[in-house]
């Protein structure tokens, strides 16, 4: 697994939780360095590991962990911005998800994100098709669309989705595109910003 | 080049299509009339060009055309038959722009349509003009470009904070693994390593030196009488007193319980061997307190110097620093010793 996978989870359990749930983290699972590494890989195990251990020490269900690592990940402003590249407003971003895994792999060769396919059911009902590597990644973008939801100002409905046996979906209803203003978002990096 | 075209009525096409239409396709068209004149131009070059007429101004009055062909004043002559144009901008001339030119009209008589988009300086055209998505065609890469770049800084920063803390990492192991733990000079290794170098560094006219073996007198008996923790204490006193009488470019090494070995760079003149050595000695002989008692130790010392020998091995220095060491020793302790190379116990100056 890409080492930014386990980083995040680890990141998201220090901003939200502490060094001290994380070093709990870290100690059931064996992982007795300082952390993950962004930019190299480990064992697929580890990160499966790394997600059980979390919901035993947090005491919470798998999914809405995943849920919230989701929006983490869409809070963070170097992800969040390139998220904001996907389009000018709340539609057009769901219809770039169909690019993510592209976008992503533009960038990391090796990032395994889910493949993602949206289905348009009525005017304004989609199901996202998320298809991944490990069970989850449904949980996660379901965080994410609700996240980045009000990151564009939109008011949608988000929810996963009952899908086919072994896969996994999330429902969007977008009620409005333009419900309020949504964070600022600049095509220029800010001036200094090093990320 | 024709165009492959199923309307017949071709000419509707043309008169349906309005600077908006335009506009919406190109967002960064731009119109000349035939005396170089801007006739209409796209929402986002109208924000570039900036608030002011533009409509009925001149080309040149904001645009510079780079390799414009030699002789040929007047845009639209200088301009003439070519497809790919590359201009920058006069307000930001670091700012280039490239686009291609087609004529209006049968031989541009109605003038030139020019479609015009950034090139490498994208990012900075953003930046300066505050462009927004809908200032892009859909059909343009520069959003990918975009994202391309913002994704490249964050992933090589990353890898920037990895390769420093990986540097950071081995720097520390590596002083770890030629650091004596308990005294904090130098270790065996680390010697061994020194040594080897000085001793190349003399084939390559590098600077003469000397070695010194230092072995403690008498230390067992404060290790049986006070204890080990005191032995401690005072083997990081003897590496404190060693590291103040050298020198920063002398290396000071612990190489088993209660030896150490000092590599002196540049000193080997033998009267000053001996004086350092004596000073070294009388120091180490001040009396040492450990909560309230108090031992006496002192140390014998061995040296072997680099230009006694025609070709030196750290294997013969080390043997004639031991040699004079033990002659030391036999001497009645607490004193230095000079080695000569090859020398029997007769050939040494004590």
């Amino acid at each position: 697994m890409h080492g930014l996978i386990n980083k995040s989870i680890q990141a998201f359990l220090r901003a939200n939780y502490g060094q001290r749930l994380w070093l709990q983290v870290a100690e059931r699972v064996g992982f007795d360095s300082e952390g993950f590494e962004a930019m190299l890989r480990y064992d697929d195990q580890l990160t499966e590991d790394l997600l059980q251990a979390s919901v035993e020490a947090l005491d919470k269900p798998r999914g809405v962990l995943l849920e919230d690592i989701g929006a983490y990940l869409a809070s963070l402003e170097p992800i969040r911005r390139l998220l904001r590249f996907g389009g000018e407003d709340y539609w057009e971003f769901l219809q770039s998800l169909d690019e993510l895994q592209g976008r992503g792999q533009m960038t990391l060769p090796d990032l395994e994100l889910p493949e993602l396919a949206l289905r348009t059911l009525r005017g304004a009902q989609f199901i996202l098709d998320v298809d991944g590597t490990i069970p989850g990644w449904g949980a996660v973008m379901t965080g994410l669309l609700r996240a980045m939801a009000d990151d564009y100002g939109a008011l949608a409905m988000i929810e996963e989705a009952e899908a086919a046996e072994g896969r996994e979906a999330v429902q969007v209803v977008l009620l409005e595109a333009a419900f309020n203003e949504g964070r600022r978002f600049d095509l220029a990096r800010p001036v200094g910003s090093s990320r | 080049m024709s165009a492959p075209c199923a309307c017949q009525n071709w000419v509707r096409l043309a008169r349906g299509l309005g600077p908006d239409a335009l506009g919406q396709l190109m967002p960064m068209f731009l119109w000349l009339d035939p005396q170089g004149r801007i006739s209409a131009l796209g929402p986002a070059l109208g924000k570039i060009l900036g608030p002011g007429r533009i409509l009925g101004s001149r080309f040149e009055q904001h645009f510079r055309l780079r390799c414009a062909r030699a002789g040929r004043s007047g845009v639209a002559s200088a301009l003439d038959g070519r497809r790919r144009i590359s201009l920058s901008l006069r307000v930001r001339p670091e700012i280039t722009l490239r686009g291609s030119v087609a004529d209006v009209g049968l031989g541009a008589a109605d003038g030139l349509l020019l479609n015009l988009s950034f090139g490498i300086h994208l990012a900075e055209a953003v930046r300066e003009f505050g462009l927004t998505e809908t200032d892009f065609a859909p059909s343009d890469m520069a959003m990918e470009l975009l994202y391309l770049q913002e994704a490249k800084a964050t992933v090589l920063n990353e890898l920037r904070a990895l390769t420093v803390r990986l540097e950071d990492a081995r720097r520390s192991a590596l002083s770890e693994a030629q650091t004596d733990p308990l005294t904090g000079v130098a270790n065996r290794r680390a010697f061994d390593l020194a040594l080897e170098r000085l001793i190349r560094g003399l084939g390559r006219g590098g600077q003469s030196f000397a070695l010194a073996h230092v072995d403690l007198d008498y230390f067992k008996s404060v290790n049986d009488t006070l204890g080990h923790a005191a032995g401690d204490q005072l083997l990081r006193n003897v590496a404190r007193v060693l590291e103040e009488e050298t020198r920063r470019s002398d290396l000071v090494a612990r190489v088993g319980g209660d030896e150490f070995v000092l590599l002196l760079r540049g000193a080997t003149d033998p009267e000053r061997l001996q004086s350092l050595g004596a000073r070294i000695i009388a120091r180490l002989e001040e009396p040492f307190t450990y909560g309230e008692q108090t031992c006496r130790i002192s140390a014998s010392i061995g040296v072997a110097l680099s230009p006694d020998y025609d070709e030196p091995t750290a294997e013969a220095m080390l043997a004639d620093a031991d040699a004079a060491l033990y002659l030391s020793k036999r001497l009645g302790k607490g004193r230095c010793s000079l080695a000569a190379p090859q020398a029997d116990a007769e050939g040494m100056r004590a």
